[in-house]
């Protein structure tokens, strides 16, 4: 099979209008990848699948993922005379400029051959924000096998894949309303406090036991559950 | 962007219950169509996911036009078990056990997924007795997989519980030998990036090759109960069919791709671990219908006894590890890895990203049982709601993994 | 022969006294002399604790040992409880056999009230019990308890089969000691102590609501 970097350039002379970028994988793998923009997602990926010496029929996996926006500090250092220095030594003094750079989300789909048994090719697309514009083509119209995955990344991620047949969410109930498996989701509290060697939950426990101060008064007003009989009787006598 | 007629792209895509804004464009009966022809009216049944056939917590909702299934949607989550999110806050090695519970069946053969991976984001290398130990692991896996699924599939047609029974027994066997080797009777967390836990002993080594050499008797009496039975033939045959060109479109992997008699095996394809020094074949189905899929896992668990046999003659003295992998304080470079191979079940992928911290920044499973699903609706289309179960039976799911 | 000292002058009539009130070595005794003696409550429960019927409900990993439970090695039938029955209605048994949902809890809760009394739950597994390996996942329910009572639990992941039958044991041991009236009557048979459970619903980032406090409250924590 070609290397990315032919693929890359023949798929730039069939699609000139296209942005194709190589995404390079510093491991050990070394499994490049092919960044391609929306607007040409389903033209390039149905390319890949009929041209003939490639004939990508096979799509195996579909992934996503969530890249928060992320602060970068630049340190700039400059190197000044030190004024109070007693033999003219130099200070360096350092300036710290942050910027934010905006996150997005990402689908990656690895795609292989079942007819000439070859692979991965592996396409990536990003969202333009992790906000509003979270649109991207689906490709369950060119390799079905996408249709449970891309709902599945609908469900857990929040990416809206343009025209899958059936978008709704795969694992979590319909009510729901998160995306779980971004990065910054937070989940509902309900730990109660456990002896654990996790610092993490015990930490959260322990917020959780400051906050909830109602459910401490819960507790003194036991359920019939665990409160001694005599109480448990007056309880439901209580009620009518 | 403007929306194609979806038929033009894809003509696998042509389900009968396409929702309504897709149907239009489809060839074939849509829903809407079949509802034209109906006088009487469409009865809905939710099966699942309290369902004794639905092998776990999984729930179909059939629409039905008096026994026959007119639409089938399968409902999933009920054993969404957030295995992904919990694995991203966890180190490398603190996820093998959880691998363990993704395919509760197989867990010798999902912990050595993950550690391939690993292994291939990291660089990390196999030893030549590990490599052959992952091998004798892997396949007495299959054995107990497809045996369970036989019994199982049985169960679905109706047998009540008896080639279950044999199937346990044979079963008890090797996870015995599992529990001796692992400690854990089934959440065995064997393997490890660069090598196996622990060295089995001569005389496991010896109790499982004369389990495998035993193992034929028990396929034999198998199949002279199960596979000529007339009322299995009556009801697999010609059932829930699938064509080669549907199959690999949905991405189906493992024996229900290979009976419909597309030649798609990793072991071969990627040749990973030692396979290719393995003499095997790869039995390949005919018809792609339920029948074809059960005696791919019969024909398989032969073909697995011999690669044992192989690997009993051949396997190498030496160490078990790598002696450079590091477990504690594991630190992958930045990259990613998407490694594969061939579960009993199908294609089992795990897609790493690292970020150079201890934990994987995004750690993804590609479970096969939930893909080999997209063509559930397709198989069951115009079959009894009796069949769709033996449908599902045949197609070999573990909710562990369907959900994750 | 004088008829009048043939005349037995009839005892004073004591009560027979309850089987309850014979000292257990005297019942020994009887039955060792082919006398059985019993009362309603022990043969009630005595029958009821041998033919456990439980409902066939899988949730997890942990289902496949209850299967294998199931299966000739380990065969639950000796117990009188191998009588899986797929309908709640039929069931006198709910086994939790695996990781509870969020997703999944509604329902076990809905089984639950469709089984008549007496019922009783095991827990099985660590997941059953608290969310086990998975308690962090946004989407697991630390605890069956949570919403509905729970009989017995056992540890375990998964537990081995044996613990299963170790737990069915005890469960028999609780039914034979069970009272069927009196101040410490069973719980099946008291009218103020619900045997149907309000069924959570599923709300937009979690259930609602999230326990039962009527039965489970968190636990205290420690007072330092
Ligand atoms: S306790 Fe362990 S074996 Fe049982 S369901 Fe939970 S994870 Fe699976």
């Amino acid at each position: 099979m070609e290397t990315v970097e032919q693929l890359r350039d023949r798929l730039l002379a069939r699609f000139p209008a296209a942005k194709i970028e190589l995404v390079t994988n510093p491991s050990a793998a070394a499994e490049h990848s092919l960044l391609i923009d929306a607007a040409h997602g389903r033209d390039i990926a149905l390319f890949l699948r009929d041209d003939p010496t490639l004939r990508l029929d096979y799509c195996s996996n579909v992934t996503g993922i969530d890249w928060p926006d992320k602060e970068i500090t630049d340190i700039t250092k400059t190197t000044v005379a030190d004024p109070a220095g007693a033999s003219g030594a130099t200070k360096v003094v350092e300036q710290k400029t942050t910027r934010i750079q905006p996150g997005y989300l990402e689908a990656v789909y690895h795609l292989y051959s079942m007819a000439l048994k070859h692979g991965p090719v592996i396409l990536r697309l990003r969202t333009a924000n992790r906000s509003d514009a979270v649109t991207l083509p689906s490709f369950t119209p060119v390799w079905r096998s996408c249709d449970f995955q891309e709902r599945e990344i609908y469900d857990l991620y929040g990416i809206i894949f343009e025209c899958h047949p059936d978008l709704r969410r795969l694992l979590m109930w319909y009510e729901f309303k998160d995306h779980p498996m971004r990065k910054d989701y937070v989940e509902p509290d309900d730990y109660e406090w456990e002896p654990t060697a996790h610092g993490a939950i015990l930490e959260k426990a322990k917020a959780n036991r400051l906050t909830s101060a109602p459910i401490a008064g819960d507790a003194a007003t036991p359920g019939p559950g665990s409160a001694p009989p005599a109480t448990k009787s007056s309880n439901t006598e209580a009620k009518p | 962007m403007s929306t194609p007629p979806l038929s033009s792209l894809n003509p696998q895509l042509s389900t009968g219950s396409v929702p309504f804004p897709f149907a239009a464009a489809l060839p074939g009966p849509s829903v809407r169509a079949v509802h034209d022809q109906f006088h009487g009216d469409l009865l809905e049944v939710s099966m699942g996911p309290q369902h004794p056939s639905t092998h776990g917590v999984f729930r179909m909702v059939a629409t039905l036009d008096g026994e026959q299934i007119v639409k089938l949607k399968p409902v999933f989550g009920y054993l969404h078990r957030n295995h992904e999110k919990i694995a991203e806050n966890t180190t490398y090695l603190g996820s093998m056990p959880y691998t363990d519970r993704l395919d509760y069946l197989c867990s010798m053969s999902t912990n050595w997924a993950y550690a391939l991976t690993v292994e291939k984001l990291a660089g990390i290398t196999v030893p030549d007795r590990a490599q052959y130990l992952r091998i004798i692991m892997a396949e007495l896996t299959r054995l107990v997989n497809h045996a369970c699924l036989v019994g199982f599939l049985f169960n679905d047609l109706g047998t009540s519980f008896t080639p279950l029974l044999y199937a346990f027994r044979e079963r008890e066997k090797i996870i015995d030998l599992f529990e001796a080797l692992s400690g854990s009777r089934m959440m065995c967390n064997y393997q490890r990036f660069g090598g196996c836990r622990v060295d089995p002993t001569p005389e496991w080594l010896e109790t499982a090759r004369v389990l495998v050499e035993n193992f034929p008797r028990f396929l034999d009496e198998y199949e002279r109960m199960l596979t000529g039975n007339e009322i299995m033939l009556a009801r697999t045959q010609g059932i829930g069919r699938v064509t080669p060109a549907q199959a690999v479109n949905a991405g189906l992997t493992g024996p229900v791709l290979r009976a419909c008699g597309v030649d798609y095996d990793l072991r071969k394809v990627d040749g990973y671990g030692y396979y290719p020094r393995f003499e095997f074949r790869v039995p390949l189905g005919d018809h792609g219908d339920t029948y074809d899929r059960y005696m791919m896992r019969i024909l398989e668990m032969r073909e697995s006894v011999k690669i044992l046999t192989q690997a009993f003659r051949d396997l190498p003295a030496g160490p078990i590890m790598d002696p450079k992998a590091k477990l504690r304080g594991f630190r992958p470079k930045a990259g990613e890895a998407y490694g594969r191979l061939e579960g009993p079940k199908g294609e089992l992928g795990f897609f790493l990203i690292s970020d150079g911290s201890p934990n994987p920044y995004r750690y993804r499973v590609r479970p096969p049982s939930l893909i080999n699903l997209t063509l559930l609706e397709d198989m069951c289309l115009g079959h009894t709601i009796a069949d769709s179960v033996v449908i599902l039976g045949s197609i070999d799911i573990v909710l562990g993994e369907v959900d994750r | 022969m004088e008829m009048s000292d043939a005349t037995p002058t009839p005892a004073a009539y004591t009560p027979f006294p309850a089987a309850g009130n014979i000292p257990d070595a005297d019942r020994e005794d009887l039955r060792r002399h082919g006398v059985l003696m019993t009362s309603m409550e022990e043969l009630y429960n005595w029958g009821r604790s041998n033919s456990i019927w439980p409902l066939q409900f899988g949730l997890a990993c942990c289902a496949i040992e209850m299967i294998a439970a199931a299966t000739a090695r380990f065969d639950i039938a000796r117990f009188g409880a191998e009588i899986f029955r797929p309908s709640p209605r039929q069931a006198d048994l709910m086994i939790v056999s695996g990781t509870v949902t969020k997703k999944m809890a509604p329902l076990v809760v809905r089984l639950w009230n469709q089984m008549p009394e007496p019922k009783y739950c095991i827990a099985m597994g660590a997941c059953a019990i608290s969310g086990g390996p998975f308690k962090q996942g946004y989407n697991v329910l630390k605890g069956i308890d949570r919403f509905i009572p729970v009989d017995i639990y056992i540890p375990g992941c998964p537990p081995r089969p044996e613990a299963l039958l170790n737990g069915l044991v005890q469960l028999q041991k609780k039914i034979k000691g069970e009272k069927l009236s009196g101040p410490d009557a069973a719980r099946f048979t008291r009218a103020d102590v619900p045997s149907e459970f309000p069924i959570p619903e599923y709300g937009a980032h979690d259930l609602e609501p999230t326990k039962n406090p009527a039965v489970w409250t968190p636990p205290a924590p420690p007072s330092a």
